[in-house]
């Protein structure tokens, strides 16, 4: 019997020095699967690297050999000894295989649960495996039913839902003030990764003019290239947000960018038009009195990371939906998987009774020669009968899906009682 | 209580725990059914008022009773119309609540024919009435819009999202809501008002009486008209004006019973019991 088998390390169980050493690219993938299929204890295999995860499922003949081999391919690949690597290595098989490969594309066992972009790395790498022929009817069945999954505990949890990044925190927090950022204006001052990334991620909201103030004009200049917006100088803040909606603000400045009395003066100029205030900076840019004026909104680092703690804690609790779901696609899979062997041993239990009655047959007609052609003929269709009426109870038995917990206990009893591997 | 105007209070009640249900369990499709049993409920409604008017020859503002329910069947009519313009989906859990309330009420009104008033056959009194009321359901849901305007806010501002962070839409949206309910409910109560004056010309032989319902009706109109003053030349938005639009619903209030009630005037009439 054919065994489900994967091995990998991820996040949870290798540093990122040794990941990075095993990480694989894709072409080195293409050469590893056509490596692998050439194994003959490895019948079909997929594998999948991203930046936090190696992974290989495999469907083996022989586990240990396959394993072994694996583990000899990576360290050969990769230059490093297994003993590196090997206590880094989980392997899983089964249904615990199958429950792994179902969590991984459901998101359920990433670094920050939910994050959606496993699932394409692993259709990818599906595709992958088609196209190097090294997936059979075993993988296909598997991995179709791992997409399915994984659409399911997207749309039936909220594992996806709020934002977990502090930059996509603010964004969904401006949806709430501003519905849409069509025209909306983005003041950006200074620089910072997380800075930047809130503004691209505005931009990719269809967010109006940028406009990017910087303490050296040439880096906002560069800046201000960058977001296809427009550079001015520090000292035109104030006068910027008079037209502004959105302000970004990451400075190294140890005094606040912008005080309450900036704000205050320019409310009736904007016609009181809210304003969105997202502080990056610590030491802090914004004055947070700005938050009791009016129409005006301060969130700082701090109160960012808050929603995003608690988001956090939201997905971790629909996760526990996604959980079940997956148990319940594995058992699923378990009752499939159990059907492929139903098949060969009726047909082998079939063949058995029909060579008994056969033999037994000739063997007696061997010793009565004294009949005719029709009475041969009604002996044959008789033990023909027989056999039939023999086999119709436990046929019935092994095909009916579902109703046993454990079909594998009567498709073993079966084979015992009949010699049937001998 | 005849049987059809309890289904439109079924309709109207089934409704609220549809939108009740959509505010705790953020399913699409409780919202939907909230929207459609309010619909049908209007529907209803609208034969009921009918055959009330065709019966007894006039229009059906003739005790509280009456009036309540037309008040419940504006609100529920103009309503519809805004959800299906604006799509503020969530302001369902208060409009239909309200709704549900006033109509509750009014069934537990005697309704006592009155003598036939020639003054309720005037087309004049008709559309006064009319404009007069829808002006005032929007107004009611612009309060409404306040209401959720000011949850939102408080969340935004207080920074502990809770409960209704994620279940209200954005302040823009509700804002929005808001002055367009204000925008139409001023235009169609300077309408009836105007109405109501000519009306009074032609029966009484001047516009304006102080009658203590004229009174405040004007102090109503003030009130609304200085918001918008206020929003058109300096951008009054946001927590003011809501807490404005608020404020207006509760002198409409005032001055739609408390006037008939505590006051006396010409217009005691409609909220006879």
């Amino acid at each position: 019997m054919l065994d489900i088998v994967l091995l990998g390390l991820n996040h949870k169980t290798a540093p990122v020095a040794l990941r990075e050493c095993i990480a694989i690219s894709k072409d080195e993938t293409a050469v590893a699967l056509t490596a692998f299929q050439k194994l003959p204890s490895i019948r079909e295999v997929m594998l999948f690297s991203t930046c936090n995860r190696v992974e290989v499922l495999m469907i083996v003949q022989d586990k240990t050999n396959a394993v072994d081999a694996v583990k000899d391919f990576l360290s050969e690949l990769k230059h490093i000894p297994v003993s590196e690597f090997e206590k880094s290595l989980y392997i899983h098989e089964g249904d615990d295989a199958v429950r792994h490969v179902f969590r991984v594309a459901a998101s359920l066992d990433s670094m920050i649960v939910g994050e959606p972009q496993i699932l394409g790395q692993i259709k990818e790498a599906y595709q992958m495996a088609t196209t190097t022929k090294t997936s059979g009817v075993l993988l296909n069945k598997l991995l179709h039913r791992t997409f399915f999954v994984a659409k399911r505990v997207r749309t039936e949890t909220g594992i996806g839902d709020n934002a977990v990044s502090i930059s996509y925190a603010a964004v969904e927090l401006g949806r709430k003030i501003f519905g849409t950022f069509e025209g909306k204006k983005v003041l950006l001052i200074g620089a910072g990764e997380m800075a930047e990334l809130a503004v691209e991620h505005l931009i990719r909201n269809r967010a109006g003019d940028i406009l990017v103030a910087n303490r050296t004009f040439e880096t906002g200049v560069d800046l201000a290239m960058k977001f296809k917006g427009q550079a001015i100088r520090f000292d035109e803040i104030e006068d910027a947000l008079k037209q502004v909606d959105i302000i970004i603000s990451s400075t190294g400045s140890p005094d606040y960018v912008v005080t309450r009395n900036h704000v205050k003066g320019i409310a009736r100029r904007r016609h009181n038009r809210p304003l969105f205030f997202i502080d990056i900076a610590v030491p802090r840019d914004i004055d947070p009195e700005i938050n009791r004026l009016s129409n005006s909104y301060v969130y700082d680092i701090d109160d960012l990371q808050g929603i995003v703690d608690e988001n956090v804690e939201d997905r971790n609790k629909e996760a526990i939906k996604g959980e079940r779901i997956v148990d319940e696609a594995v058992i699923g899979f378990r009752q499939w998987y159990e059907n492929l062997e139903v098949i060969p041993t009726i047909v082998e239990l079939r063949k058995k009774v029909e060579e008994i009655a056969k033999g037994e047959l000739e063997k007696t007609l061997q010793a009565v020669k004294h009949l005719s052609s029709d009475d041969l003929k009604a002996i044959n269709r008789m033990t023909e009968a027989m056999v039939n009426k023999i086999l119709h109870d436990p046929t019935i038995l092994l095909k009916s899906s579902g109703q046993h917990q454990d079909k594998s206990v009567y498709l073993d009893v079966t084979r015992k009682l009949f010699r049937l591997d001998e | 209580m005849e049987p059809l105007f309890l289904l439109v209070i079924i309709c109207y009640l089934l409704s609220t725990i549809g939108y009740f249900l959509y505010l705790f369990l953020q399913k699409d499709y409780l919202q939907k059914t909230g929207f459609y049993l309010l619909a049908t409920g209007f529907l209803c409604h609208t034969v009921e008022l009918g055959y009330r008017f065709v019966q007894s020859g006039q229009f059906p503002v003739s005790n509280l009773h009456e009036t309540l329910s037309l008040v419940s069947w504006t609100i529920a009519g103009v309503f519809l119309m805004f959800q299906y313009r604006y799509r503020l989906k969530i302001l369902g859990i208060y409009a239909a609540p309200l709704i549900t309330i006033v109509m509750v009420i009014a069934a537990r009104l005697p309704n006592v024919p009155s003598e036939t008033q020639t003054i309720l056959k005037s087309i004049w009194l008709v559309v006064h009435v009319v404009a007069i009321f829808i002006g005032e359901a929007s107004l009611a849901l612009a309060c409404g819009a306040g209401l959720l305007y000011l949850l939102q806010e408080h969340a935004i501002k207080s920074k502990h999202r809770g409960f209704f962070f994620k279940r209200l839409p954005s302040l823009e949206l509700l804002d929005h809501t808001g002055y367009a309910c204000i925008v139409t409910g001023f235009t169609m109560m300077t309408f009836g008002l105007i109405m109501g004056l000519i009306y009074a010309k032609s029966i009484w032989g001047r516009f304006w009486s102080w009658d203590p319902k004229e009174v405040w009706s004007g102090i109503t109109w003030l009130l609304y008209a200085a918001l918008l003053h206020q929003r058109l030349t300096f951008g009054w938005r946001g927590r003011r004006a809501a807490i404005m639009a608020i404020i207006g619903f509760a002198v409409i209030l005032f001055t739609f019973l408390g006037v008939n009630f505590l006051l006396k005037g010409h217009h005691g009439e409609f909220t006879r019991m």
